[in-house]
């Protein structure tokens, strides 16, 4: 395990280190010390790295991930693992907004509560958040799964497109084109798989499923408002 | 566009901190505002007494003999403080509307920022640092407090234009956002007799909520119903002379954290303006939830 | 009897200044079917443009140069304000953002072709970057939209500029439609999206709101491309005087002002006719703020010289032309025209 003190070495220093880390590299569990809410932690990294963040970060933590395993153990800023390509991220306490936005592959896993737009635009990451979301989450979401053991907030995957929402809690409100659609047996396979890396022992049959009713797939008069 | 912080002691053990606390905040957000930065700390009200801060672009000719020009209008003893441009001028409560008076007429270039039995505000052009250090805010204590800094959007970069923002006594707001229909809400409140100072978009939602508590409305009734009137991205701290409230529009896209201790409730744009406050570990740390008014009393 | 009198001459009805068949024609449809045009091709309005410009030649207070002999360099380096390695072009005329979808492989390659050719440089636009426009473009600037299609680490990294779009000058604060005939099996891919489906986009970005937020999301780009790579924000004509400004304060490189003109894939006609300023307008007002930051060149950025350079450097060009007509789209490339301002 080596240690990087943020306080003392500095943002650039750190992430410029994790990128100089091949996938054949020795060095691969690495420790933050001191990130005290800053912005940028460990982004961009392209190697299957071990990093542990002690403490709470601010915005787009984890952003671009590719490969690695980063464990923040603290809450999350807005943005974290923005973009997340492969890997997995693992969030011991709360995320703020945008959690997973727009992001690709990997795994988000959120122990505490997300707050809004958990998931926005996300285009095929799975994010297990074992407590809460907030409104607008899942918002234009393309691909991939969002779980949540909690209750959601307000318009619930407003304006979705082909990506799976499961629920166990209730849901305020569900957006324009969301719906809940019947959970059958293959997608109590997939949801059992996605809570087993999720960390969770929730019991999949306790969920809800949600997803595109696909009525704004194709442009109608009638649809005008919902757009 | 900006940063905001905000401490409510619940323990007045750390009252004496209260400044050194809020200006540690306040710098950690200088990012965010680097145009200019202000503060209003609720210190502790002197019964009988009343507080006015006032701010001159030429404080070393307005201040000289400032004190004794006062009492002598007033016909009543005044004592005042003067901070770099600021001047916190206290005297007897029942000579606040002729204090307010007289001071227009024997310095009629003065700006008056705050006025209440137990608000200061102290405000300027520059960056956080140089502001909380020009006006000795960490030595500071108090119940409360309020600090902004400021990115600004539309309105100019003056010591007006920066935050917080108060048209009542003891009231202050300060604002991350912007608002739409400011200026048509101006002329409302105008009619209604509300006076500005500024082109600023937050100075009408301080005067909005001021206008409304002047009408009987409490602080949480008055953001309430900003709700409906107010139109744009706002997030704001609020301060009354015993309270603190906080509230999101209800697209809520501004950041806003907030952290809860038996010591403590604060307020920060970011977690980074927390992470000295004590006990911050430990703390219930949350984020305000949309159209949602959040409140503490003393 | 026989009438005497000389025919007169019939005036025709006068036409409505303001209820133009054309505008009648307009109402009829709406009527009809309740619902907006959407198209592309940018403001088919007259608005002043980069070509009613004059400038001042030499005579005594400045020297004339021997064309032939002594030269006059229009080279600019952008990007020296934080990048490590900065941009040079040799002209400053680029090629502005126009999306894969859009615009054709072939297309995407010519411009990457006749801009190499010239100098210059190319951008990607929404939907990701192409291997076509990658492999011909010497330089490429690799749009960061509210939609993210295709975004990638990767591409990031391979670009040599990244630009963070915040508005289109065909429709400033607007998202937009891209049809379904334009999601194809490749484009579909490319997007994450269902193949054939009416694609919807969003007006803001997803992960942040405001200059205070931008100025984190460029440390954050900066941080995973290891500061090297100059970044651009673009801009709407809108407010050029504030947006400039706040562009400026949140860390930009390079502000890409992009006018009314500017072309755009799908929206609403009323919207591209009649939301934004023209280039023209926006550039003295977006002057000021960037000189505060010592500005170093000011450039013209318009597509019809591109279009020029292309048609003039590449004889691909005309296939791209054959495959966007075949599509039914009015145009090869929107008439993009921004201004493109280099801080350092």
């Amino acid at each position: 395990m080596q240690t990087f003190d943020l306080e003392a070495d500095g943002l650039r220093a750190l992430n410029s280190t994790l990128h100089a880390q091949k996938e054949s590299t020795n060095a691969t569990a690495w420790e933050i010390i001191n990130p005290k809410g800053s912005h940028a932690l460990a982004v961009g990294v392209d190697a299957p790295l071990d990093i542990t963040v002690r403490g709470s970060t601010g915005y787009y933590c984890a952003g671009m991930n590719k490969l690695a395993t980063i464990r923040i153990k603290g809450n999350a800023g807005p943005g974290v693992a923005e973009n997340m390509m492969s890997g997995s991220v693992i969030i011991d306490g709360d995320a703020s907004q945008y959690a997973g936005a727009t992001g690709r592959g990997g795994t988000l896993v959120i122990k505490g509560n997300a707050a809004s737009r958990c998931g926005i635009s996300m285009k095929g990451i799975d994010i297990i958040v074992h407590g809460n979301i907030g409104h607008m989450s899942a918002f234009m979401a393309q691909s991939g799964n969002l779980v949540v053991c909690g209750d959601a907030g307000d318009a619930l995957g407003d304006s979705l497109y082909e990506a799976r929402i499961f629920v166990r809690g209730s849901v305020r409100s569900l957006g324009a084109d969301c719906i809940e659609k019947e959970m059958r047996p293959e997608h109590i396979e997939i949801l059992r798989d996605l809570l087993a890396r999720g960390e969770c022992d929730a019991d999949p049959s306790e969920f809800r499923r949600y997803g595109s009713a696909r009525n704004l797939y194709n442009f109608n008069v009638d649809n005008a408002s919902a757009y | 566009m900006c940063g905001i912080v905000g401490l409510f002691l619940k323990d007045s053990a750390l009252e004496p901190q209260l400044g050194a606390l809020l200006t540690d905040m306040l710098v950690t957000m200088t990012d965010r505002g680097p145009d200019s930065a202000g503060i209003a700390i609720y210190g502790g009200a002197e019964a009988g007494k009343w507080t006015i801060t006032v701010q001159s672009a030429n404080p070393d000719a307005d201040f000289a003999t400032l004190e004794a020009d006062l009492a002598a209008a007033l016909d009543a003893p005044v004592k005042m403080t003067i901070k770099d441009t600021h001047a916190v001028l206290v005297l007897d409560a029942d000579k606040a509307d002729a204090a307010r008076a007289a001071l227009k007429s024997l310095r009629p270039d003065l700006r008056i920022m705050s006025s209440g039995e137990s608000i200061e505000i102290f405000k300027e052009v520059g960056l956080p640092a140089d502001v909380a250090a020009r006006f000795e805010v960490s030595k500071m204590s108090g119940s409360h407090g309020i600090g902004h800094t400021r990115m600004a959007t539309e309105s100019a970069i003056t010591t007006m234009g920066a935050h917080p923002f108060s048209t009542g006594p003891d009231q202050c707001l300060v604002h991350n956002g912007s608002l739409s229909n400011h200026n048509s809400l101006r002329r409302r409140l105008i009619r209604e007799g509300m006076t500005f100072e500024t082109e600023n978009d937050s100075e009408v939602a301080a005067a909005y909520l001021s206008w409304k508590m002047a009408n009987g409305a409490d602080l949480g009734g008055a953001l309430e119903a900003s709700l409906d009137d107010l139109d744009g991205f706002y997030t704001f701290v609020v301060g009354t002379k015993d309270g603190f409230g906080v509230l999101r529009d209800p697209i809520a896209c501004k950041p806003a954290v907030m952290a809860e201790t038996d010591q403590y409730v604060a307020f920060g744009s970011e977690y980074r303006a927390m992470v000295n406050l004590p006990g911050i570990e430990t703390a219930r740390v949350w984020e305000p939830e949309p159209s949602t008014v959040y409140f503490w009393k003393h | 009897m026989t009438d005497q009198s000389p025919k007169i001459p019939q005036t025709v009805p006068r036409q409505s200044a303001t209820f133009t068949n054309e505008i009648n024609s307009e109402i009829r449809r709406a009527a009809a079917t309740g619902i907006y045009d959407i198209r592309g091709g940018g403001a088919k309005r007259k608005v002043p443009h980069f070509d009613d410009l004059l400038f001042l030649g030499a005579s005594i207070s400045r020297y004339p140069l021997e064309g032939y002999r002594e030269k006059c360099s229009t080279n600019v380096t952008l990007g020296t304000r934080f990048a490590k390695k900065p941009i040079e072009l040799d002209i400053p005329v680029t090629i502005a953002g126009m999306s894969f979808g859009a615009l054709s492989g072939n297309a995407k390659e010519a411009l990457g072709r006749g801009a190499s050719l010239a100098g210059t440089s190319t951008t990607t636009g929404d939907g990701g970057m192409t291997e076509e426009e990658r492999g011909h473009s010497k330089t490429l600037v690799y749009q960061v939209l509210p939609s993210r299609y295709g975004m990638n680490p990767d591409d990031l990294r391979r670009a040599d500029a990244i630009e963070v779009v915040i508005g289109q000058g065909a429709k400033p604060g607007g998202g937009g439609m891209l049809l379904g005939q334009k999601i194809t099996d490749r484009v579909a891919e490319m997007r994450t999206l269902p193949k054939g489906i009416d694609q919807r986009s969003a007006c803001r970005h997803p992960d942040w709101t405001g200059p205070d937020d931008l100025e984190i999301k460029i440390l954050e780009l900066r941080e995973i491309t290891g500061w090297e790579k100059p970044i651009y924000v673009k801009i709407g004509g809108t407010r050029p005087y504030y947006d400039t400004t706040l562009a400026v304060k949140a860390g930009a490189d390079v502000v890409v002002l992009d006018g009314v003109q500017g072309g755009t894939a799908a929206t609403r006609d009323v919207f591209i006719e009649h939301v934004g300023l023209p280039t023209l307008a926006c550039i003295r007002p977006a002057v000021p703020p960037l000189r505060h930051s010592c500005i170093h060149s000011c450039g013209l950025d318009t597509s019809w010289h591109a279009v020029r350079i292309c048609r003039a450097a590449s004889g691909l060009w005309r296939d791209a032309f054959t495959q966007r007509a075949s599509r039914q789209v009015p145009f090869i490339v929107q008439a993009e025209a921004g201004t493109l301002c280099s801080l350092s």
